[in-house]
């Protein structure tokens, strides 16, 4: 069964409509990587996924493990299994990283009916997880994404990720903005958890992310729509071609 | 249904169910006739068994009532209130003052037991958590109960009611009693000094560090019916205390008015902490009913190097006017203020704090966060002095609003006034709002709306929730998380 089933998607933001007639298909186990020009919707696409409010749906449909994802609400959604690594993490003052990370286990598995982690569970359970990622307890003990740099809240979205065991992971732009290291450290992480029973969506804009995480299907996007999909090839292509030809292809 | 219409929905049923302290007990309660004239206050001086001198301070403070108006230059709007429409006084008719827990009225026993505040000793040392809290408890105008009595009596501590302590340490009440917030002081404080009922007393002597946390919950039953309690504390030379009140009231249509004063007084090298948890009913989703908390609470520095700290979290009452103060007396002394107010549906609060610095190099610290939802007011109003002698004076205050909504208002009205040349104050203040995008961005990991909401408050708040004392810490997470529920929207 497909994980996800995206027909003719159309989506408005601000009254102006970005998303025109979007299909896309991911089945569990597969990696897949949009790319795109600025602006041509990526971002977009990956909120309407996680049901931010503003981003109407005019037509088309989404469907996640078979059923409707438009009718439930993004905190629904985020228990039913879809995460989205955010291009721009949230700070939120005040709240050490490691009690925004518990109150959102807990939260997940109260809404699944699962029960909680006890302190000492969950303690092993992080320190597991943040060691991969090269966090430390002192980064955990930080309010969330408060003075962090590019890099560590790169890695902080990963680590929410690796926590919360998603199905379906939207990775949008995690690689901007990181260095070569930081870059490694991140597609590590993600490349861990590429499974049978998830799918990972790698937004990116560039090509050299793909190198660390080869995806098995790479689409490409322009103007609200996928426009060509095809296997690892076509991000070297890209790379070499650059997005213009492919402009004046969906026009 | 989507998030967005969803917690609108919730925000209309805010009321009702969501005060979880709403219930009425069932008592039968012995009550003064109503309207307030002289002989209100004698029949309450003599329900007390009071001496002469009592009911000549508060005939005192009667009459000087008569002639005081209502204050008016509070940021709070509401009717007129007909003080001779309200009960001056009621007691629970079986207990006419503290005993001993097996003669208390099982239905206050259930009450408290309700409220989560045990009063039987041995059921509080089986619950680990408070086992370290002597609680005072005082329903509608009389203290019903006061735990640990014996063993605090050990330390040379005395906890208990005013009203047993005017007969049995007259000596004490008399030289304390109106010297930090005289009978003259203001409207609400002038009316209590007149009708006051009960209250808690403590006083902690030389040298002493109170063994248990000390607490008074006060719990306001009976229908139309003014709750004015006093609460006097004591700390003399080189001793330590720390006190927490709580407040809870059942949901009622009317208006309730709640005009407390609280008197603090700390001698050489002493020091008070006094915490408070105010979640009086604060009215339903329509603005009716609540209670008007319109309490004067104030702190005499008078010995050198003393200190006095007070933290509060108010998130109940339908309006709050509270401006809790320290009077820095002596050398080196060293007032702090911490609060979190909260005000939702239509709540109002006008609350901060003043720091008198009169004494030299004396310090104060001013932490006030206020958040403001729904279609309510949250006002900061502090006043920062230092006195031409006050050489020294320091005082830091920081204070940030945080909204949450756009039909809510969140005003800071600082006062400063210097009138010594060395005086060093520090002003900051910050006005925020939760972003939909940080909602999002908590939604998309799991979080409710609700949930989102009350961690964010709660990390905006954190500086002031360390300050109080850890269960209470605990009670108050949950505390705020509950009078923010339909918030957001
Ligand atoms: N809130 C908004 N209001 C109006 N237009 C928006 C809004 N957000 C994004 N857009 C527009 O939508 C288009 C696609 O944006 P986005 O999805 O962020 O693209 P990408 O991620 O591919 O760079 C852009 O033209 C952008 O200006
Ligand atoms: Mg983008």
């Amino acid at each position: 069964m497909n994980l996800l089933e995206i027909k003719n998607l159309h989506a408005d933001v601000g009254g102006k409509e970005i998303l025109q007639g979007l299909d896309l298909t991911v089945k569990a186990g597969e990696v897949h990587a949009i790319m795109g020009p600025n602006g041509s919707g990526k971002s977009t696409l990956s909120y309407v996924l996680a049901g931010k409010p503003g981003y109407e749906v005019t037509q088309g449909s989404v469907r996640y493990e078979g059923k409707d994802l438009l009718e439930l609400a993004p905190d629904e959604r985020a228990a039913k299994g879809i995460f989205l690594a955010f291009q721009y993490p949230l700070e939120i003052p005040g709240v050490a990283t490691m009690t925004f990370l518990r109150t959102a286990l807990n939260a997940q598995k109260k809404r699944r009916g699962e029960a909680e982690l006890s302190t000492p569970e969950f303690l092993r359970l992080v320190r597991e997880k943040a060691g991969g990622l090269g966090i430390d307890q002192d980064m955990l003990k930080r309010a969330v994404n408060v003075g962090f740099s590019g890099g560590e809240k790169k890695r902080n979205e990963i680590l929410q990720m690796a926590l919360l065991e998603p199905k379906l992971c939207v990775l949008d732009e995690t690689d901007s903005g990181l260095d070569i290291d930081a870059l490694k450290i991140v597609a590590e992480g993600v490349n861990k958890l590429r499974s049978k029973e998830r799918a990972i969506i790698v937004i990116t804009h560039y090509q050299r992310l793909l190198n660390h995480i080869v995806p098995d299907i790479v689409h490409v996007m322009a103007k609200g729509k996928i426009v060509r999909s095809g296997g690892p090839e076509l991000a070297q292509e890209l790379e070499a071609c650059g997005y213009a030809a492919l402009e004046t292809e969906a026009a | 249904m989507p998030a967005v219409s969803e917690t609108v929905e919730r925000v209309r049923s805010i009321d009702v169910d969501q005060y979880k302290y709403g219930f009425v007990t069932d008592i039968e309660s012995d009550k003064a006739p109503k309207g307030l004239d002289e002989s209100t206050v004698r029949f309450i001086s003599a329900k007390k068994n009071e001496p002469q001198w009592m009911l000549e301070w508060r005939l005192q403070a009667f009459h000087r009532w008569l002639t005081l108006r209502e204050p008016q230059w509070a940021r709070v709007n509401y009717g007129p209130i007909d003080y001779q429409d309200l009960y001056y006084y009621s007691a629970p008719k079986s207990t006419p003052g503290p005993k001993s827990l097996d003669e208390i009225d099982p239905e206050i026993l259930k009450t408290y037991a309700k409220l989560g505040i045990p009063l039987r000793e041995q059921e509080m040392l089986a619950g680990v958590e408070r086992s370290n809290v002597a609680v005072d408890a005082v329903f509608d105008s009389v203290s019903v109960v006061t735990t640990f009595k014996e063993e605090l009596k050990q330390a040379g501590v005395i906890f208990g009611s005013i009203s047993d302590a005017i007969r049995e340490h007259p000596e004490l009440v008399r030289k304390y009693l109106g010297s930090v917030v005289p009978i003259t002081d203001n409207f609400f404080a002038t009316l209590n000094s007149a009708v006051f009922s009960d209250g808690s007393f403590v006083y902690i002597p030389k040298g002493v560090r109170c063994p248990m946390e000390l607490s008074t919950y006060f719990r306001i039953n009976e229908k139309n019916t003014g709750q004015f309690e006093r609460t006097l504390i004591i700390a003399d030379e080189g001793s330590y205390v720390s006190y927490l009140e709580g407040c809870t009231a059942p949901m009622r249509d009317e208006n309730q008015l709640h005009a407390a004063v609280v008197e603090l007084i700390a001698l050489d090298d002493a020091e008070i902490k006094y915490s408070t948890i105010q979640n009086w009913y604060p009215g339903d989703a329509q603005g009716k009913g609540g209670i008007y908390n319109f309490v004067t609470k104030r702190g005499d520095c008078r010995g050198k190097n003393s200190k006095i700290s007070w933290t509060q979290v108010e998130t109940g009452s339908a309006i709050t006017w509270k401006y809790p103060s320290c009077i820095l007396r002596g050398d080196n002394s060293n007032g702090e203020f911490y609060s979190i107010a909260i005000s939702n549906g239509h709540q109002q609060v006008d609350s901060g704090t003043k720091m008198i610095h009169l004494g030299k190099n004396t310090t104060s610290r001013v932490i006030s966060k206020g958040i403001a939802a729904g279609v309510s007011n949250n006002t900061y109003r502090g006043l920062i002095s230092s006195h031409r002698k006050a050489t020294g004076a320091r005082n830091f205050t920081n204070c940030d609003s945080l909204l949450i909504g756009d039909k809510c208002g969140a005003h800071t009205v600082p006062y400063i006034e210097a009138k010594n040349a060395s005086t060093v104050f520090e002003h900051e203040a910050t006005t925020s709002k939760i972003s939909d995008e940080q909602l999002f961005y908590c939604l998309q990991r799991g979080l409710s709306g609700e949930e989102a909401v009350a961690l964010i408050v709660n990390g905006f708040v954190k500086d002031v929730l360390q300050h109080l004392p850890m269960e209470f810490a605990v009670e108050a997470q949950k505390l705020i998380a509950i009078s923010l529920e339909g918030s957001v929207g």
